[in-house]
């Protein structure tokens, strides 16, 4: 088994362990409010870092390629509200753009 | 229908991201049927593609699946239910029907179990048709840089993170983990760079 497999299959078992504990443990086990403020701040933690490592880096090396153009134009999109379809098509056309020209 | 058309965008984007990333379209099909939620599924593609072990991918998605924990117990007082119906409830239970079900609370138990039931299987239905769309899409295209799929990833993180950032110490917080994991890239295995965040995430969460 690949690691391409270990990675689908046990994030899937991990995924509904967390799902499932949470129907089953008692409420007061997790509505702790320092428990609650982590939990809203490690998705912002790690959606940061992946934004970030997906636009900058290559395996272990740093880059600066078409992706920070699609990364600029994604912001300016959300900064201008758009919807997340335009975002993320308007972040693909703009990379792909400077890709083929350059 | 907002949310469906929504939904659908983010399952073709997470398709064609996860064959970006060499994974196969059954494997993408098979994180959005079990897996099924889409910051976990985004994350393993993203550390996976970015050079990460299978563990530190795995990990990286628990982390962002230990809301649905949170989210289980907010519903679960409010659903009651047990046996094969817990265990689909539980399967359902993400960012949306969480959300659309407390939303109804104003309007008694019964609009409330109406709106997590029905948003969460209709989410679960365009997730799945439109990730194996995008897959298949991103199969056939060959070379994804030329389509812009390099940048729809990143895209799709931001777009995730966006609405998150409500204060001010959030986007700062924000900020920080984005450049600590950037920094980090060519000194810290694959994946470490990302995981380490969520300790940053912790220990101000902690703090305070």
């Amino acid at each position: 088994m690949n690691a391409f497999w270990i990675a689908t299959l046990g994030t899937s078992v991990v995924a509904f362990a967390l799902k499932y504990s949470g129907h089953s443990v008692p409420e007061r086990w997790l509505s702790h409010p320092k428990i609650q403020r982590v939990n809203a701040l490690i998705p912002i933690a790690l959606l940061s870092a992946l934004v970030s490592v997906q636009s900058f880096t290559d395996k272990t090396t740093l880059v600066v390629d078409q992706r920070i153009v699609g990364l600029a134009v994604a912001i300016t999109a959300l900064l201008l509200k758009a919807p997340f379809p335009v975002v993320v098509v308007s972040a693909a056309v703009s990379s792909a753009i400077v890709y083929n020209i350059f | 229908m907002s949310v469906s058309i929504t939904v659908g965008a983010y399952g073709v984007a997470f398709g064609a991201a996860a064959v970006a990333n060499g994974f196969s379209v059954l494997q993408a099909c098979l994180l959005s049927l079990l897996t099924f939620s889409g910051a976990s599924q985004f994350a393993v593609v993203g550390v996976i593609g970015a050079g990460g072990s299978s563990i530190s991918a795995i990990a990286t998605a628990s982390l962002l699946g230990t809301r649905n924990a949170l989210y289980g117990v907010i519903m679960a007082p409010r659903l009651r239910v047990k046996g094969l119906k817990r265990v689909l409830a539980a399967q359902i239970t993400i960012d949306e029907s969480t959300g659309v079900a407390l939303g109804q609370e104003q309007r008694g138990d019964e609009a409330v179990q109406k709106g997590f039931w029905y948003t969460g299987i209709g989410v679960f239905v365009f997730w799945n048709l439109f990730t194996l769309a995008g897959a298949l899409g991103a199969q056939a295209m060959g070379d994804v840089r030329s389509f812009g799929l390099d940048s729809a990833v990143p895209a799709a993180f931001l777009g995730l993170l966006w609405p998150r950032l409500t204060s001010r110490s959030e986007k700062f917080l924000a900020i920080i983990c984005a450049v600590f994991a950037v920094v980090m890239t060519p000194i810290l295995p694959a994946g470490l760079p990302i995981i380490a965040t969520a300790f940053i995430a912790i220990a101000i969460g902690l703090r305070r």
